[in-house]
Formats: C-alpha cells, structure tokens, sequence
C-alpha cells in the first residue's frame, strides 16, 4: 500500500484549487486523483463565457479556467493520476483507486480532500409520465455530445428546467442550428442566472414559460414531442392548460445532486438539504482529517466560488497534516429559518479568523435584511434589495466578534 | 422612453433602467458598478455579445473557440457560419489564445483558441 | 432445418430453448425486437413467488411451485443473482385476516412450505419500516428475488454458447407447415424452417397461434407502472411486501432488488394496445400513493426512474400451454408467476414433445454454466488485478454509479446474446441504470458502440428502429459555402 500526505479526489476547479493552497500551505506529498482524462471536471465541457470575473478579473470560458488552474497547479510538485477512479474511501482514510495502468490499488492518505463534484437529475427523479423514446438528455450529457464531441442531440428542442446548464444549452443548440421552441420551469421565477435568461433565451427570442412543466412525453422510437402544462402553487398541473409543442429532443436541466458516494461509503452523513456532508469553516467534515471542497459539499453556480472553497479546503488540509490546527476550539451550530435554506459551513470550530458564510434561500425576496444572530445578538445586517434561489450569497463573520462560548448562530430573513 | 435590461457584464445580473432620448442613451441607473453603465450604453446603442463556439480541426478534434472580443449581435448567425466554415490544421497542439480567424466579417474580432 | 424455432426471446422463450438445447436439438430463438428481453420480461415486479396464490390445481399453481423450487440451481448454473429474501402478504385489518387464512389454506394445497400467520408484534420486529396499520401477515419464506432480464440474457447466451442461434428483428407474419415441418416467415422475407414452434410470443401469442389456425385463446396486455427508487432505500425492506390479491392481480407490491434498489408497483389496467408503454401521472402518483400505505415514509421522491410493463394476460385464467398441432405448441398468457414458473415451464414443454413422439436426447457436451455477467465487481483486489493485466478496459469504469467497466461494456457487445444498442448494454451490464440514468456514460456507451460495431455514432440506436440517440455532426448543417 502506498502512502501520501494528502489525496484530493476530483481534478475540476474545486481539486486543482485545493492542491495548490495546500501546496503553499506546506503540504508536499499531495496527490490528485481524477477519473477523467485530462484535469479540469465539468469546465471542459463548459466552453462558454462568464468563468473568472472575480479570480481572474476577465472572463473566462469554461477550458480557459480550468487551463489556468492546471497550469497554476504544474508550477509544483504535484502527483496527478488521470484515468483513475476512486471507487471506495475507508474511516481509516484508506482510498481504493482503479485504473487501466495501474490495476486497482490502496493508498493511506494522512488527510483527503474530497472534490467530486456533482451530476444532474434525471428524467426518472421527475417522474415525468409518457413513453421512453430516445432524445431526452440532461443538459450536460447534450453539453458533451455538442461541446466535446461535435454531435448533435437533436434539431428541435424542449428544455425543461432554467437552471444554468438548461439556458447555457439553449444558446448553444441554436447557434449549432436547431430550434429550441421553449424553456419551461416549475417555478415561477427562473434557477438560473438573470444575466443568463437575457443572454442565452431573450437574445434568441426563445420563450420561458414559468410555472409551466413537460406532463407528458410522446413518441415511441425517437421523441415526438411534449405536453407541456401550467402548473398551480403546489406544483400540480392545471387541466385545460396543456399544450403540444412536437420536439425531436427534450432536454433536462432540473437540477444538480452533489456526487457523495465516497463520502457515504467513509461513514459520512449528509446534510438534507445540501446533500453534501457537514463541514466547519475550515470545510473539515465529520471525520478528522477529512475535508470537502466545490459542488461535492454544495451546488454553486459560480467556479470562481467553487475555487475559493477549493483553497479554504487545501489550506486546512496542510494545517492538519502538519499538525497546525488552531487548538482553542468552540462548538457554533449555524441554523437557518427555512427562508434561508441552507448555510455552509454548517459549523463554526473556530473564530480566529474571518468566517465566509455561504447561504442560499428557498424563494425570491425583495428588499429584504438578512441576519446573522449569535445566541439572541445580532452580529451582522445584510440588506438585500433582491436575493433568489439561483444564486448563492454569503455574509461574512468578521474574526472575533464571535463568542468562543457561544452554542447557535442563526442566519435568517426579515423585512428590510 | 425608459427601457429596461438585465446587465449580463458579471453573474450579479443588476436591473438597469436605460432613460432615452430617440437612441442617444441620457441616463443609466440601477447598476452598482461602471461596467453596467458601459453595457447599458452599448446595448442600446450597438449591442455586442462574445460567441463561444467550437471548430473541427482537421483531424477531426473538436476545440473550442471565442471571438477575442464582443461582435455585434446581429452579426452572431453569420460569424458561426464562418466560424462553422474553418477547419484549422491541428499538427501538434493547438496553444490557447492562438489566432485562427483574423478580423472575422471585419468586426476586429479574431477567433481564438479557448481551450485545449 | 432446425429441430425447434422459438417464438419469443423472453425470459421462458430463453429458458425453453436453453432446456430444448441441452437435449440435443438444433434451436433457433426468433424475436421481432431488436433485442432479447423486450416484453414483459424487461418491465416486471422481478420477484420469484412463493407459490401460495396461484388457485390450488391450476397449471400456474403446480408450474409456480416446481419452478420456485428449481430457480436458485438454474440460477447459480447461469451465473445470475438470485436473493431468497422471503414475502410477506400485509393485512390492515379482520377481513384481511380472513383472506390471509385463506391464502395460506391455498398455499398448502400448492405444497408451499413454511407458511406462517404472523401478528404485529412479529411483523414489525422482521420489517420494522412496514407501516403501523399493518398488523397481520402471512409470511412465505420461500418467496425470492431474481433480474428477469438478466435471467433472460443468460439463458439465452447460455443457450447460444452451446449453438443455439438468435434470429432478431424476425416479426413473424406467416407459419405454413407440410410434412418435413413448419415453414415461419418475417415480414422482412427471412424463412425459418423446423420441425417443433414453440410459441412463446407473448403478448403476440394469440396472433402466432391464429397462424396455424388455432383461434381457441386471446391474449390481452395489463398495464403495470412501476417506479424504482435509489439504492440508498433499497434497506427499507428485506422482505417482498404484498397486499392482499385482487382479481386483477397481486396489487402493488414493495420490495428491494437483487442489484439493491427498491421497486414500487405495478398498477394493474388492462389494455387493449399491445405497445401502450406509457406511464401515466394517475398511475404513478397510484403508486405512490399505496406504498405510502405499506411502508412508513415510502421515499418516493427519491425515484431514479419510472417504467411500464405489460403482462400477457390470458383469456383462460391459468397458463395456456398446449398443443393445437402436432408440433406446435403455445406457451401463452404467462403473466404472473410467469417468471417464477420459468424453469419448470421449459421442463414441462420437454416432457410435452416427449409424450408427443419428439426425439429428445441429452446433450452430451452441453455446458451447463455461463460466467456471471456481474462477476467483475464481486472479484478481490487482487483477482481483479489479474484480469486488468490481461485486458486493461477492465481497468476504467465507465458507468460510476454502478461500477461498470469498459471490459464488461466490450464484453456485452461482443457475447452472446450480443448487445447492439444503448438500452442492450443497459440490461446486460447495468451502465446507465444506476442514479444518473446514463447521464455521464451514455456518451462513451455511444462511442464503444459505434466502434465495434463499425457504425456511426449517428447509426447508433437507444433501442433498435429508428430510436437514434444522435441526429447529426455539429457544423455540418450551417456553414458558409
């Protein structure tokens, strides 16, 4: 069995990030394990623009971010297995990899970063009724066939779902020629980007039907087409309101579930509304020694966030390996009011230093004041003139104005 | 006449209202930085968007490419059609932000290489 | 000339020629689909029963028994997962106390043992998940779990390895017969020639046999939607859970997978449409709905996918298996325990030519065992370092959410029964069935596809026909002269 100080598993923005940090952290012995061919994760297939405005300070299609994490990351001395995948992580931080070159083997790591990232719903997590032809993809199965392997999934096109990765497409199927005839989604304002909706829908003249869901599927080879039905606050279709739209390929973009198999076969236990595990500020997870980083720990929207996380990740990782961890510790649960729907970290161990809270909430709201409360006090106000599901914000706990005592920091909404 | 847009300039998306008079821009606000005022005046005035698309190269790899910087809008269909049109020879490997297409539908726009 | 042409590469078409093989007789499978296991046996509930339903004295009761017996052995010889993990038939109150008594009286008659009455108490310390308002239960330790379509893919591989032949895409729309034997045509003009049809066509059954004129029997599909859940709730329940049978059949039942999902269904509607595979938001929020009254906390939002069935029912109430002439025989209406009775069926159609003068012999170099198609991820480290030396595509795992490698995709393709399209690979390897539904590795099943079949990517089919997955290159369509 081979040793290493630190295995990172995953070599997207949130992997490649967290080597680096930890690498100036002062870990040495780090190696990244990635089950595809080349580094970079789910960016390569994204060769759109609008990657890097915050890290990089330009804009950044998808392969260009990821070129420049790898090229950062080949600066140092860091192992990097492609091809490789993990496929089972023990509590004893021993790693089962598997590989054409290297047959399977078992690797002690001293501490693990996991960055696995996440994959898509599929149509079956809907339970969309109708037949089972071919032409229905998720987006990002649709992104590959278009951006990676020069095919086309189909000519006229439904997308279900405004999440990113479902406008992203719609731009791009119609400038590879097809016609997409509707974007639809179940709720009544959009998953994805504003900016997103005016670039990729609004700019081709392709309509968004919100509160609207595909209720039936035809076709019994290749997909003839949707009924497509408004749908009522709780979500049910409303009859009458059917309409046909005929379609060659429906495409998926309903949503994004963290990759945490690894994370459960270790003994991890995930959070219910993230679906990632539950980490510290220092993106520790349960088991010591164990840490999580990117879209494997929460969905984000942006890579530049992604990354950062990725650091924050690294840099912990080469402070446990060496032993450097802050020994003066607190307990702080962070909870949330449901209007926020989630914060991560879901746990504060330590207030040395500035904290950056991560949080999304269920639904849209205008002029809204988001708190921070430690114990009954308010330690940070953030007014909102609009925040919405689609887009993650965070708040940050400056160093310090948290009592080491203190038991629960609540994040929650009120009226402006 | 006021028209309103979504800023597309960063992920922050902020809702500017565009005060005009015929087409000269008279005031932009609802942006939280200079960039939004830049786009809100380009938009009503010379919309440009940047195409992020890809070529087959000659043999048969797909790569992806960019305009290296924004085109007018108008002219996105027939920049794919060119851009669909180039069959770049690949031997040995393409280096990122390597020009393939100069000066493309002589927008000053170069097609680069965006990827590996 | 063949000895016998099967009609139907369904799970007891496959069994049935797998058993004529093995007594030494020259076969040949014919199936109007582009692949094995495309009727009942690719949408059903997967579930061996007991035994205890079936009416006392019927051909289903007697070949359910025999076959419940027989399948763990025709399993273990094939190489496919069978699991015994027993059923239990749930009661909410007096009434269905009584039906459950009566159950149980019925199954002793079938000769079913180890039938047992159990009360809450019991109930609930087996399935502590079961639902509250259960509180009697007739428990069938006998009762298991199998994969019909992998059983299906082994016994006919089975059989092909041992020279059966495999005739796909063959409707048949006319049988003639004179005295060297029948004469079967497809549409598309391809004969087959044998002295012995067996008719296992399904729920084209009726149709085949009003081909040699035999107009005694109907068959007529009954829609089943089942929903099956990720196999992070395949713990809810060790048992197969039932309800108390209707006349339109078991009711919906609950129960894990032998892959360790959990499945959820079937509704019950009878159809006249023979290709009706739709699922209907009626009949899976139906499902929902009643598992919600079986287990506590049914997770049905954690579905992975949703499907529909069809089971052959016949117009007679029991298995129509007979011969209207010499040498023709239906195997029809096998709806459940159609899988149960399987083994036993293919038995019994033996004995039958037998009885009816056929020269049945064994076959002295029959093999008995096929490797098991899932053997790969059950291997130690080290057994599995052996096999990726010698084929490195046993190395890289191309469906992560079930663990499926390149070498068992290649494999699939290139055995018997040889896969030739996406959902092919699916049924045979289990890429693309896991959580993501083939989100990731339907593109490289695509690509391996293509190149071993010698085809384009755009030639590639979901499912035969005209189910492409692709309709072109990019750039191809808009480019500038």
């Amino acid at each position: 069995m081979r040793n290493a100080e630190l295995v990172i598993i995953g070599g997207g923005p949130a992997g490649m990030c967290a080597a680096v940090s930890a690498y100036n952290a002062g870990a040495r012995d780090i190696l990244v394990i990635e089950r595809d061919s080349d580094l970079g994760g789910i960016l390569r297939q994204c060769i759109h623009n609008g990657f890097g405005l915050h890290r990089f300070k330009e804009e950044l299609t998808g392969p260009e971010y990821a070129y420049k994490c790898e090229t950062e990351l080949k600066k140092f001395p860091i192992d990097v297995w492609c091809n490789t995948i993990v496929t089972d992580i023990s509590k004893d931080k021993i790693i089962t990899a598997m590989s054409s070159e290297r047959g399977v083997e078992k690797i002690q790591a001293k501490a693990i970063i996991l960055a696995m990232g996440c994959r898509e719903r599929p149509r079956g997590a809907l339970n969309i009724p109708g037949t089972r032809p071919a032409g229905i993809f998720s987006a990002g199965t649709a992104q590959k066939y278009v951006n990676m392997m020069g095919y086309m999934p189909g000519k006229n096109v439904v997308i279900l779902g405004s999440g990113d990765i479902g406008l992203i497409m719609a731009r791009r199927m119609t400038l590879e020629g097809a016609k997409v005839h509707a974007v639809c989604e179940v709720m009544p304002y959009s998953g994805g980007l504003a900016r997103n909706i005016e670039q990729c829908l609004n700019d081709f003249d392709i309509p968004l039907y919100l509160s609207h869901t595909v209720t039936d599927i035809h076709g019994t080879d290749r997909i003839e087409g949707v009924t497509v039905s408004q749908v009522d606050e709780k979500m049910q279709p409303i009859k009458g309101t059917e309409m046909y739209i005929e379609c060659d390929t429906l495409l998926l973009s309903v949503g994004l579930i963290p990759e945490n198999e690894l994370s459960k076969s270790a003994g991890l236990t995930l959070d219910s509304i993230t679906r990632g595990c539950r980490v510290d500020q220092s993106r520790q997870t349960e088991i010591e020694g164990v840490f999580a980083c990117g879209n494997v720990l929460h969905v984000h929207d942006l890579a530049d966030f992604v990354s950062e996380e990725g650091e924050v990740a690294g840099e912990s990782a080469a402070k446990y390996i060496l032993g450097k961890t802050n020994t003066v510790k607190c307990n702080i649960n962070v909870t949330t009011d449901g209007k926020v729907r989630y914060s991560v970290p879901q746990k504060i161990t330590d207030t040395s230093e500035d904290i950056k809270l991560y949080y999304r909430v269920s639904q849209v709201f205008d002029n809204v004041t988001v708190f921070a409360e430690a114990d009954g006090e308010i330690i940070v106000k953030q007014k909102k003139v609009k925040v919405v599901p689609g887009e993650m914000q965070y708040i940050v706990i400056k160093k310090d104005t948290l009592k080491k005592d203190a038991k629960e920091l609540k994040i929650y909404i009120d009226k402006a | 006449m006021n028209r309103e847009l979504t800023c597309i300039v960063c992920p922050m998306g902020c809702r500017l209202t565009v005060e005009l008079d015929g087409k000269e821009v008279v005031s932009v606000s609802g942006n939280t930085c200079k960039r939004g005022e830049v786009y809100a005046k380009s938009e009503c005035t010379n919309p440009v968007r940047v195409i992020t698309t890809t070529v087959r190269t000659k043999n048969g790899k797909i790569l992806p490419v960019k305009t290296d910087k924004p085109v007018p809008k108008e002219l996105m269909a027939d920049c794919m059609k060119v851009i669909n049109g180039l069959c770049p020879d690949c031997n040995g490997e393409f280096s990122m932000g390597k020009i393939i297409c100069e000066n493309i539908l002589d927008t000053g726009a170069n097609i680069v290489v965006a990827g590996k | 000339m063949y000895d016998a042409v099967v009609i139907g590469a369904g799970v007891v078409g496959g069994l049935i020629a797998r058993k004529l093989t093995s007594c030494a007789l020259k076969v040949c499978i014919a199936d109007k689909a582009s692949d094995i296991a495309m009727g009942a046996t690719k949408a059903n509930s997967a579930i061996v029963h007991a035994g205890f339903d079936a009416k006392a004295g019927s051909l289903k009761a007697k070949l359910n028994k025999l076959g419940s017996d027989m399948m763990e052995k025709v399993c273990s010889e094939l190489g496919v997962k069978y699991i015994r993990n027993g059923s239990l038939v749930l009661g909410y109150n007096d009434e269905d106390k009584k039906s459950l008594e009566a159950i149980l009286e019925n199954g002793k008659l079938n000769g079913i043992e180890g039938l047992k009455l159990i009360d809450s108490k019991e109930l609930h310390h087996l399935e502590p998940n079961v639902s509250d308002d259960a509180i009697w239960a007739l428990l069938a330790p006998t009762g298991a779990i199998v994969c019909p379509y992998e059983l299906c893919e082994a016994a006919i591989g089975n059989a092909m390895d041992n020279g059966a032949e495999l005739e796909l895409g063959f409707e048949v729309c006319e049988i003639t017969n004179d005295e060297s034997g029948y004469t079967i045509v497809a549409k598309d003009g391809r004969k087959l020639q044998a002295k012995i049809v067996i008719n296992a066509a399904g729920a084209y059954s009726d149709e085949m046999a009003k081909l040699v004129g035999d107009n005694s029997f109907d068959v007529h599909p009954r829609k089943g939607e089942y929903i099956l859940l990720d196999k992070e709730y395949g713990f809810v329940t060790k048992h197969t859970l039932f309800t108390v049978p209707t006349k339109m059949g078991k009711g919906i039942l609950v129960s894990p997978t032998v892959d360790g999902n959990l499945i959820l269904g079937p509704t019950a509607v009878d159809f006249d449409e023979k290709e009706n595979k739709q699922t209907t938001r009626e009949g899976i929020n139906s499902v929902i709905a009643e598992s919600r009254r079986m287990v506590k906390n049914a997770p049905s939002n954690m579905a992975i996918t949703s499907f529909c069935g069809l089971r052959s029912v016949g117009s007679t109430g029991d298995f129509i298996i007979n011969s209207p002439q010499k040498g023709f025989i239906n195997v029809a209406g096998i709806e459940s325990p159609g899988l149960s009775a399987s083994p036993a069926i293919a038995e019994y159609i033996a004995d039958m030519l037998k009885n009816d003068g056929f020269k049945l012999d064994v076959k002295a170099d029959f093999n008995p065992v096929r490797e098991a198609t899932h053997k790969f991820s059950t291997l130690s480290d080290e057994e599995k370092n052996e096999i990726i030396k010698k084929d490195p595509s046993f190395g890289k795992i191309i469906c992560r959410c079930e663990n499926v490698t390149e070498g068992e995709i290649l494999r699939a393709i290139r055995t018997n029964p040889k896969a030739t399209t996406l959902d092919g690979v699916k049924r045979r390897t289990r890429a693309q069935m896991g959580r993501c539904q083939g989100g990731f590795c339907s593109p490289y099943i695509t690509e391996l596809l293509a190149k071993e079949l010698g085809i384009s990517m755009e030639a590639v089919t979901k499912s035969g026909k005209d189910s492409f997955i692709l309709t072109g290159k990019t750039k191809e369509d808009l480019k500038d002269a």
